[in-house]
């Protein structure tokens, strides 16, 4: 696809900069999706309700209670974690056993108990939240980034290297890769699986709490916003392979650069298309994602 | 050091242990023979926690475990080396040796790490040579060695092996029962499964003869290498008489 007559430089670059935004929101879900699915073998279908409550519990914080914006961000972090681990300890710990299927219908009612949760306790409306930096767009080449942008940037990428730390330089980070590897070699190392388990849900919703609160100011949110949400991570996270966490950021970036693209040249009708078909594509082409090795050597 | 009463086990409805009793004493070498699909692999899972019992007592130097969970049992300081070795194959040697003293915790740990390993390193040297490359690149034989080496780490009292010979030429099988030779020297008790009667008797004070889930024989191994039951079916003396 070469670069069309009508689309100069300066608005390449505006869509670069659009799907690198939506990537960062994406990778933050679909990290979501890889950590449970490493730990359990299932898919959270209620990953998208985490990043709904991210944004929604920030905006409880901040209007409802009166908090700072930053002391309201943190807190819907930390609240959307315990949902997290709550969920796990409540939903999935009994069922465990019964198998990656069970478990993702248990996620799926998860999910509507969440969404209509959220809908009684915080309404049907879209609800704002301010950006965290006031002030104009910053020209970068021709091309404007919103200030709320280099946040998410920001944070995706501290989430990012944070991550990456707790998984090559920690004990239990240690411990969650044994679990995605062999389950059962784990709990013959000594490791409890079982809160390996409990953690990586928190993980996981804390991330995607994180990604709703970040692109609230830009995009605003609901209590229905997590099932589409839910597909695109879940497409990012299938792009990457789901088996390592950090091929879910590629796979992110690479639907949001994809989506972006085919806006500006083709039109902006097949935006919502693309995470499915990129979804269909790689099930269908490559189910090993794109961004894991090919094979994994079995022992 | 070991006790095991009537012990009830399977999968799904199936049962495929059927009340089975064992007893190990510390410092002893323990084997239990039998055909495939005896059971032996399953009481080894129920021993280690990854299976329940149904029924039955385990207990380690008189403390019963028998619900207790799998890795739990590890800092009781029952570790197995399980059935196909269960290796983490994407991860260096090194690492799978961190992971196998997971258990290990307080303030020694690290200093006791390096301790271990040098230990582990000593028993096999390939392990040594190998400590970067990642554990799906090693040899069959190599393989072995680090999921021993990976249980000892975790400074077990009493070591279950399953099957450590299984798919080795003869010359690996030797080391490795050499090494365990001197394990066994230094005091740990052991508790080994093996398809090879020869070699598992040749290793052990004790042996238990499992026939479909239950003991058909116990004795000391000289007495069970003498037996005619034993010698016909698991020691291969049958060839030229059938
Ligand atoms: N995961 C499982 N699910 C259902 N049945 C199983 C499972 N594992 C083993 N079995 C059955 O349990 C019985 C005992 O198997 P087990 O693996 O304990 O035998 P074994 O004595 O270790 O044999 P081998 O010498 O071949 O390793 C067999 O009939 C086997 O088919
Ligand atoms: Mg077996």
């Amino acid at each position: 696809m070469g670069v069309d007559a009508e689309v100069t430089g300066s608005e390449l670059l505006q869509f670069i900069i659009a799907g690198l935004k939506n990537g960062s929101i994406y990778a933050l879900v679909a990290l979501g999706f890889t950590i449970v699915y490493a730990s359990t073998k299932a898919i959270n279908f209620a990953q998208g309700e985490f990043y709904m409550f991210g944004g929604m519990f920030a905006v409880f914080f901040l209007s409802g209670l009166g908090m700072p914006l930053a002391l309201a961000a943190l807190v819907s972090v930390i609240t959307v974690t315990a949902v997290g681990l709550g969920f796990d300890r409540v939903a999935i710990r009994p069922r465990r056993d019964a198998g990656p299927l069970t478990l993702i219908i248990i996620t799926i009612g998860g999910s509507m108990v969440f969404q209509s949760f959220a809908r009684h306790a915080f309404g049907p409306d879209e609800r704002p939240l301010p950006v965290f930096t006031a002030g104009p767009s910053i020209d970068f080449f021709g091309a404007a980034i919103e200030r709320q942008t280099l946040w998410i940037w920001a944070l995706t990428a501290v989430a990012v290297v944070a991550l990456t730390i707790l998984y090559t330089r920690t004990k239990l980070g240690r411990a969650m890769r044994a679990c995605m590897e062999n389950r059962e070699a784990a709990r013959l190392m000594g490791i409890d699986t079982n809160r390996v388990v409990t953690i990586s849900f928190g993980l996981a919703a804390g991330l995607g709490a994180l990604g709703g609160l970040v692109v609230t100011p830009l995009t605003q949110t609901a209590f229905n916003v997590g099932p589409s949400m839910g597909v695109k991570g879940f497409a990012a996270a299938i792009l990457g392979g789901l088996g390592n966490p950090l091929a879910a950021v590629a796979g992110g970036i690479t639907l949001g650069l994809l989506e972006s693209l085919s806006i500006g040249f083709l039109s902006s009708t097949y935006k919502d298309v693309i995470a499915l078909a990129v979804l269909l594509a790689v099930l269908v082409l490559r189910p090993e994602g794109l961004f894991s090795r090919a094979s994994r050597e079995k022992m | 050091m070991l006790r095991v009463c009537d012990l009830e086990a399977g999968y799904g409805h199936v049962r495929v242990l059927k009340g089975v009793s064992i007893e190990v004493a510390a410092g002893e070498a323990v084997t239990l023979i039998g055909a495939n699909g005896a059971g032996k692999s399953t009481l080894l899972k129920v021993l280690a926690g990854l299976l329940p019992a149904w029924d039955g007592c385990v207990e380690l130097e008189g403390k019963n475990i028998t619900g207790m969970r799998a890795h739990k049992r590890v800092r009781e300081g029952l570790v197995l080396v399980p059935e196909g070795r269960m290796l983490f194959a994407s991860m260096s040697v090194e690492d799978n040796l961190r992971l196998g003293a997971y258990s290990r915790g307080g303030k020694e740990a690290a200093s006791e790490f390096g301790q271990d390993r040098a230990t582990v390193y000593e028993l096999f040297p390939v392990l040594g040579r190998r400590a970067t490359q990642t554990a799906a690149t090693l040899s069959g034989g190599e393989q072995q060695m680090l999921a021993i080496g990976r249980a000892l780490m975790a400074r077990p009292r009493l070591l279950l092996l399953d099957e450590p010979s299984l798919g080795l030429a003869p010359k690996v099988v030797t080391e490795i029962f050499s090494a365990l030779q001197e394990l066994r020297r230094r005091g740990l008790t052991i508790l080994l499964v093996e398809q090879d009667a020869r070699v598992a008797l040749r290793h052990a004070d004790r042996g238990y003869v499992v026939r479909t889930g239950e003991v058909a024989l116990a004795g000391t191994a000289a007495e069970l290498m003498d037996n005619d039951d034993v010698r016909l079916i698991y020691l291969g003396a049958w060839h030229g008489r059938d």
